[in-house]
């Protein structure tokens, strides 16, 4: 991709600044607009309500309409909040759930950076969205900001170590921290995923098939922990909190927690399918490759990409219209007595199997 | 000056002005958040250096764990984030005395190394030749250090345990 830019434009920075901000423009603002209708359509559906139905067909255009509201709301700063750090909080969370997009393949023509380092480098570049929101939870000085604040950071680091133990175990299978590499050794049909034991002989992949499905469940659970969703979602929980760590803002700031959000929703669901469901590839081979047009795999590699990647979404949506919230000591017994133990015997025995 | 160039100044300004801001602010948590840019400037300029596994190593370890453990300790401790730091100028000579001889050995460090400068083209990852060194050369050190932090970790979780009668 900055290849392609830099041959038009003949210009490292422009080349540069374009592809950083392509995965923004093409991809999350658009993602966010849909996603958010769709939350709000699927969890009525599922209530037996009906969901917005006045702006356009069945309400398809209630999210622009939110947004042109959002635009024109008075920016409110309250008198006894840290001015600098409250500013800066949005921009910080956002920086950070935006970052992880750069190492997120999209297609195989498609991705931000081919750094080596990938997965490596998501998992760290996530902790800024820690410090954002323990940023935003301190400077509204508001005491449901700030619990709310605490709640999710408490929650963010602890469920990073069953993530981490979990893509650590893969890692070991696939021998590559690159999320690229991962999706190209996934190749050809659905049986070759990672879920399924990856792209080993018959007889090691059979032996390894349960392992890396509670991998995956591992994984998923705790993806939706770091997202802060039902049913991990007590740091905003409504009837105790208000608004957790973004009760003060207002505006587009407000939009801004919003933005990010949803853009972390798809990330978390599109490292899973990247690790797990083959990444971009195509679970029954590639049209492009039988009629013999080769321009057109990256575009049936980008569909694939983003049908997985929705496919999960909804799920999590499902979860969250479905599920009570857990309390803090549940979830702190989820996280240390249940999916860290599993997750670590989990490592041992995929290393030992991917000795063989 | 090249795209490379510029992105060093900027790392380069944001590590000098949040490194200041956290030296000279009165306000604790101000300073814990800029001592957040300071280590996030610092594994910016690593990944420019080549060393991306050591950028995101820092990144993970600095701003992910011991800073975020950093601010919580301040925010959970009420009496600290209220009180104002002292930040005037006191024991003037003793810090000249300091801060020289620091600065004197740091610099002859710099002048006297035979840096090492290579091309920036081809750069090649740095993630397997890390392994490769760490389980060869250098297993007897990761293995006390893996002993180390196990310790660190059983000692921890004793200390904070709260005793059964």
């Amino acid at each position: 991709m900055y290849e392609l830019l830099y041959d038009i434009f003949g210009s490292e920075i422009i080349a540069m600044i374009i592809a950083a901000c392509m995965p923004l423009f093409l991809f999350i603002l658009p993602f966010a607009l849909i996603a958010v209708l769709l939350e709000r359509k699927v969890s009525a559906h599922m209530q037996d309500r009906l969901g917005p139905m006045r702006v356009g067909y069945h309400g398809i255009l209630q999210t622009i309409a939110d947004i042109l509201k959002l635009i024109q709301k008075e920016d409110i700063v309250a008198d006894t909040t840290d001015k600098k750090l409250f500013n800066m909080a949005p921009v910080l969370v956002f920086a950070g759930s935006y970052a992880v997009f750069a190492a997120i393949p999209f297609s195989g023509a498609f991705i931000g950076s081919a750094a080596d380092v990938g997965i490596f480098f998501i998992i760290a570049v996530s902790s800024i969205v820690v410090a954002g929101i323990l940023m935003a939870g301190w400077a509204s000085n508001n005491k449901y900001s700030l619990l709310g604040a605490m709640r999710s950071a408490a929650q963010i680091i602890s469920y990073e170590i069953p993530t981490a133990l979990v893509v650590l175990s893969i890692v070991m299978l696939t021998g590559t921290l690159s999320l690229n590499t991962m999706s190209i050794q996934q190749t050809a049909y659905f049986w070759n995923w990672n879920l399924f034991g990856g792209a080993a002989d018959g007889f090691v992949q059979l032996l390894l098939l349960p392992f890396t499905v509670v991998a995956f469940v591992i994984f998923y659970i705790s993806s939706l922990a770091e997202v802060n969703r039902t049913p991990f979602d007590i740091p905003e929980a409504e009837s105790e909190l208000v608004a957790g760590y973004h009760t003060e803002y207002s505006g587009m700031k407000f939009a801004m927690f919003f933005l990010a959000e949803y853009a972390n929703m798809f990330a978390v669901s599109a490292i899973a399918v990247a690790i797990f469901l083959g990444g971009y590839q195509s679970p029954l081979g590639y049209l492009g490759n039988t009629i013999g047009v080769e321009w057109l795999i990256p575009y049936e590699q980008l569909f694939w990409f983003t049908v997985k990647g929705v496919g999960l979404v909804l799920v999590q949506i499902w979860l969250r219209w479905t599920l009570p919230r857990l309390r803090v000591d549940q979830l702190m017994t989820v996280c240390w007595k249940y999916l860290i133990p599993y997750a670590f015997v989990n490592l041992i025995i995929i290393g030992l199997i991917s000795l063989i | 000056m090249s795209l490379y160039d510029i992105i060093f100044y900027l790392f380069a300004l944001l590590v000098l002005v949040s490194a200041f801001i956290t030296v000279t602010s009165k306000n604790i948590v101000h300073s814990a958040f800029s001592l957040m840019f300071t280590l996030f400037g610092v594994a910016g300029i690593y990944v420019l250096l080549g060393a991306d596994f050591l950028g995101v190593v820092q990144l993970l370890v600095y701003v992910g764990g011991i800073l975020i453990l950093m601010i919580f300790g301040v925010m959970m401790t009420n009496e600290i984030t209220n009180v104002d730091i002292k930040t005037g100028t006191t024991q003037v000579v003793p810090a000249i005395i300091g801060v020289g001889l620091f600065a004197g050995a740091l610099t002859s460090m710099m002048l006297r190394t035979g840096w090492n400068s290579q091309p920036s083209e081809n750069m090649d990852t740095t993630t397997y030749a890390i392994g490769k060194l760490l389980l060869t050369e250098y297993v007897l050190i990761f293995e006390l250090l893996g002993m180390l932090l196990l310790v660190a970790l059983i000692g921890a979780a004793s200390v904070a345990r709260k005793e059964k009668e």
